[in-house]
């Protein structure tokens, strides 16, 4: 299926809740209502054939609001295409629904995106950090932490 | 686990969890771990009921690093991020860099490329497969892929001047050209590394203990595989045949003849058959690619790209100012956002690049491909012999770098 062809069935099927969609330099993008996002993750995989979640991460993109982003990039071994889906997340707590039900591969990615940017992937099932430890205090990769940011000394554990 | 990872004992100990099971810590500091993962198990005798992988141990902030140098000052972090194959490290990000300018490199630069490219996927299997079978006992036969793999070393040495942190692409080219020594160099190199190879295939594919420790452990299905994003050796030894380098040929890999050797059982030893064909196959590709080696420049001719050469700096403005804009400020692509993958040496190595036209990078994602791996090495675990693990782990090839960047 060519590639614009993918864009058009999700405009077709999902309506006004995709926000945009585009092409740079060969990479097709649409960007998803945040509410849609499952729902637009699972009609890639069940109906057009995307059988990898091949990566997912975050972005920030401080001081535009809606601040956050979620990007995900799938990959079809059966027709050997490509697709990039993105959400925008607002405010203080950004959350959107996790893709864990669909993919395997999602546990980590997500479990990362959270690490280093605080967003939050509802119906995980073991959202924890995963590259920082456990009482490292803000996400990392985030606009507003600093390149050298110090952290609170931590009590040893036994 | 039943109960959530992050309440168990943190202590080395052992611990009774009171229904039979034992809670077991393996690593960090284990030797069959490369070092810095941990996992924690939970064992009934010497079957695994499940196990908790924890990694971090060597995230260093590549990412957030990188947003605040110029494009080119990010080349040699790459480097360490698979540190048994750099150049495909730094071409992939080469690559990616020039996809979001939209420019291409000369021909030879192309061709430059997949050789050390292929190179890189050579050091990275013979490494991979001389330390899983030292692990499991075999000492003599790392010996002999190590010594293969010092002299594929001292080959890239020669090109790019740095054994494991090379740096050696730049944005729209290379630092060195091939020296014109390559092409006999290359192929006394590759007498011995054929002859190493073919020594531990004697020594290793039909020896029962090796088969006994790979064969069956580690399986995991086709369908899992996928879910779990596997790519490269660990995926196609599941039977996906999926190669970046044939689903979406990069550089000039279109141009050569080569196979991709599939497994059909999943487990360990199908791995091992794998990466074993994909050296001779990398061979191949060096040979064919060294025959069609065109000549000419290895750089991108324009100034706002690459740096120019010293001579044209000290006599002629223009190169004087390019230079020095080059330098302070970096390339600036457009705004804009690309993915670009490569085959590493463990399966698709992805970089995802915003730029937001500055000559810094806004956000830069690595797709390591041992990330998917390790993030599936408790369901490959599950199940199976506390002694299992060394040869999964050996096999899945887990590389801190590129995983905790």
């Amino acid at each position: 299926m060519p590639a614009e062809n993918i864009l058009e069935t999700l405009k077709a099927k999902l309506g006004g809740k995709v926000a945009e969609t585009g092409s740079f330099r060969g990479d097709d993008t649409a960007v998803i209502a945040p509410e849609a996002w499952l729902e637009a993750a699972s009609l890639l995989k069940k109906e057009l054939g995307f059988d990898f979640l091949m990566d997912l991460c975050g972005a920030d993109y401080l001081p535009r609001e809606p601040r956050f982003e979620v990007v995900c990039h799938f990959y079809s071994s059966k027709t050997n295409a490509r697709l990039r889906l993105k959400t925008r997340l607002a405010g203080e707590k950004p959350a959107v629904d996790s893709l864990t039900s669909l993919w395997l591969s999602a546990d980590w990615f997500e479990r990362e995106a959270w690490d280093m940017y605080g967003i939050d992937f509802k119906g995980h099932p073991d959202l924890r950090r995963l590259l920082m430890y456990d009482s490292f205090e803000g996400h990392p990769l985030r606009k507003d932490y600093p390149l050298k940011g110090r952290q609170p000394r931590i009590d040893h554990k036994d | 686990m039943e109960r959530p990872a992050h309440e168990l004992p943190k202590n080395w100990s052992l611990e009774n969890a009171g229904d039979g099971r034992l809670l077991l810590n393996m690593g960090p500091s284990h030797p069959a771990m490369h070092g810095i993962v941990r996992i924690l198990l939970s064992v009934e005798g010497e079957r695994i009921k499940d196990a908790d992988v924890e990694i971090g141990y060597l995230h260093r902030g590549f990412e957030k690093t990188c947003e605040n140098v110029t494009w080119n000052q990010v080349v040699p972090y790459t480097d360490r991020l698979n540190y048994v194959s750099p150049f495909i490290n730094n071409v992939g990000y080469a690559l990616a860099v020039e996809k979001l300018m939209g420019i291409e490199t000369p021909e030879r630069c192309k061709y430059a490329r997949v050789i050390m490219s292929e190179l890189s996927r050579l050091t990275d299997h013979l490494t991979c497969l001389g330390a899983n079978a030292m692990e499991l006992g075999a000492f003599t036969v790392y010996f002999y892929l190590i010594n293969a793999r010092e002299d594929l070393y001292r080959l890239t040495d020669a090109v790019a001047g740095g054994r494991i942190t090379p740096a050696w692409s730049r944005v729209g080219g290379v630092t060195r050209d091939l020296p014109d020594t390559f092409t006999a160099d290359t192929a006394a190199v590759f007498k011995k590394v054929r002859a190493n190879i073919a020594d531990a295939d004697r020594l290793l594919t039909r020896n029962p203990i090796f088969n006994g420790r790979l064969r069956g452990t580690g399986r995991i299905s086709k369908e899992d595989a996928v879910s779990l994003a596997f790519t490269g050796p660990a995926l196609r030894a599941s039977g996906v045949p999926y190669d970046v380098r044939k689903a979406s040929p990069y550089l000039v890999y279109d141009r050569f003849s080569f196979d991709v050797p599939v497994g059909d059982a999943g487990d360990n030893y199908d791995r091992y058959l794998v990466r074993l064909e994909e050296m001779r196959q990398s061979m191949r590709i060096v040979e064919q690619a060294l025959k069609q080696l065109p000549a000419g420049p290895v750089n991108h001719p324009d100034y706002g790209v690459t740096l120019p050469p010293k001579e044209e700096v000290y006599g002629n403005i223009e190169a004087l100012m390019a230079h020095f804009k080059l330098t302070y400020e970096g390339v600036k692509p457009p705004a804009g956002e690309v993915y670009q993958a490569v085959e590493g040496g463990n399966g698709e190595l992805g970089f995802y690049l915003v730029s937001d036209g500055t000559g810094r990078p806004w956000r830069m994602r690595v797709r390591p491909p041992c990330f998917t791996l390790t993030a599936g090495l408790g369901r490959l675990i599950k199940g199976g012999y506390i002694a299992d693990i060394i040869s999964t782990f050996g096999q899945i090839n887990m590389i801190g770098g590129e995983l905790e960047r």
